[in-house]
């Protein structure tokens, strides 16, 4: 490409004002990644299936990946690195996914950590089934999603104030012989 | 980095409609869900784009004087269904754009884009084809209104003309008022699917709740775009409730539909999804009207709405009253 396109984007990147000028072909994640060295925005699948990117716009979660760099013009960005207190030490979030041990080889975590704090921030509580559709635009190859679910759990009730209650055990479905014809 | 040839930003449908005039063969990306996948896979490669995603006037939903439901061509998956005009009048449209992809997928996937596409699976079009939904397309000469069936041509193809963008969805009053539906989306995994069939069932009954007024059946995957099953419809109309009437739709849809045998789902699967679907849709669509099918047991009837679950504004608890 021989006339390269650039746009200025001025967005807020976790409360702070920042402006770029960005090539109109690069995606939210590339422009968080290159040019604010926002490091915790992971690349996975790079077509919107694994979530490893996600990003909160506006309070909403998307997938960065799948976002042009140029969308996010006058936007409000989150990412994990705005979750953190200013003092460096972790949220009640974060805490809870060590806590849970909800984190093994750490890349699908980013990704989790933004959503859940997105489901979190509508400030309602959620049955279990709830979360995980909630959950459900985020892969990950090592947990098995159980440690994962019972820490957004935990922190949405704290930060409501409420006890945690006992964890409701899915029943797993028996299918009897006389059950089939 | 995307491989872009040139990308045009426009910000007004004006704007948007000038520029389809003048690169009539640039790509409109609206969301991207779709057309930036397609890009990165090679498919459309070097490619000319109009990102119309910036028009904020084609974002939310509103009601017009007559009834009329208008979405905005942009409105994401998951703002239609946070809506509280859809969730009082298109409760369906709610649930089945709620099972879309995953829930970033739904934050950008655009209801426009869905239809725009031309893609059989799409989960918005078989509801929107069951209520009659109306296309509006803004072009250099101003507006065009055609059926959503009318606007399908192909697979992979729409009817949207040169310098033509599409702008707004629209659900008129006499198609949503008395109606109840369902819809049942059939994939391999409950999240990031694409359906294996998709089916939509609404219904009117008569005053006793006896009897159908109005029958609708549409269809994802049942064909090379979403569909309607016209010669059932025709034949039950205003049918008795009953057991066998159920039956017998199940049966007839089959003279409808004509899917096929793809690394997905063979045809033989779709046959019978289609049939098991339209069956238990209307039985839903019926118990939603408050209606009961005579003769049917009560075990046959789902104490509850399958495994769905819907992120309405309503959906969770409030924390008072889970303190309480």
């Amino acid at each position: 490409m021989s006339d390269r396109q650039y746009r200025l984007v001025t967005c807020t990147i976790n409360g702070r004002e920042r402006t770029a000028m960005v090539d109109v072909r690069a995606s939210l994640a590339d422009m968080l990644r290159g040019e604010y060295s926002l490091t915790s925005v992971k690349i996975g699948c790079e077509v919107g299936e694994c979530g490893a990117c996600a990003v909160m716009i506006d309070g909403e979660c998307f997938n960065s990946c799948i976002y042009l760099a140029i969308w996010a013009d006058g936007k409000h960005i989150t990412t994990v690195e705005g979750l953190t207190k200013p003092d460096g030490s972790l949220s009640d979030l974060q805490q809870a996914f060590v806590d849970e041990t909800a984190i093994q080889c750490g890349f699908c975590t980013p990704g989790f950590l933004i959503e859940a704090e997105s489901i979190l921030e509508k400030g309602r509580i959620y049955t279990d089934q709830e979360l995980r559709k909630l959950l459900s635009g985020h892969l990950c190859r090592c947990t098995g999603y159980d440690n994962i679910l019972r820490a957004v759990r935990k922190v949405m009730y704290t930060r409501n104030g409420l006890p945690v209650p006992e964890e409701t055990k899915e029943q797993p479905v028996v299918i009897q012989p006389e059950d089939i014809q | 980095m995307y491989d872009i040839e040139h990308l045009y930003e426009a910000k007004t449908v004006e704007e948007a409609v000038s520029l389809r005039l003048a690169y009539p063969d640039a790509v409109i990306l609206a969301g991207g869900s779709d057309v930036l996948i397609k890009i990165r896979s090679g498919k459309l490669a070097g490619c000319d784009v109009i990102s119309i995603y910036g028009i904020d006037a084609l974002r939310g939903i509103h009601m017009e004087e007559d009834g009329t439901i208008v979405i905005g061509s942009l409105t994401s998956f998951s703002h239609i269904t946070q809506d509280p005009i859809i969730e009082k009048n298109l409760r369906v449209l709610g649930e089945a754009v709620d099972k879309v992809g995953g829930p970033q997928i739904r934050a950008i996937g655009t209801i426009g884009g869905n239809t725009c596409n031309g893609v059989t699976s799409a989960d918005s079009a078989s509801t929107l084809l069951s209520y009659d939904a109306v296309v509006e397309l803004t072009g250099p000469e101003g507006k065009r209104l055609l059926p959503l069936a009318d606007f399908y041509l192909g697979p992979g193809k729409t009817d949207v003309r040169e310098g033509e963008i599409q702008t707004s969805l629209r659900i008129p009053k006499e198609s949503y008022e008395g109606h109840e539906g369902y819809y049942i989306k059939f994939g391999m995994r409950s999240a990031m699917e694409i359906a294996t069939i998709g089916c939509s069932v609404n219904v009117a009954l008569n005053d006793e709740k006896t009897a159908l007024t109005d029958l609708r059946i549409a269809y994802g995957v049942a064909g090379p775009v979403p569909m309607r099953a016209k010669k059932t419809e025709e034949a039950f109309r205003t049918a008795e409730l009953t057991c066998d009437t159920v039956k017998a739709i199940g049966e007839s849809v089959l003279s409808d539909v004509h899917p096929r045998d793809s690394w997905r789902a063979p045809k033989n699967l779709r046959e019978h999804l289609c049939r098991q679907m339209a069956e238990d849709a209307l039985v839903m669509a019926v118990k939603r009207s408050g209606g009961v099918i005579s003769g049917m047991p009560e075990s046959d009837v789902p104490a509850k709405d399958f495994l769905d679950i819907t992120m309405f504004p309503e959906a969770g608890l409030d924390p008072k009253e889970v303190a309480r």
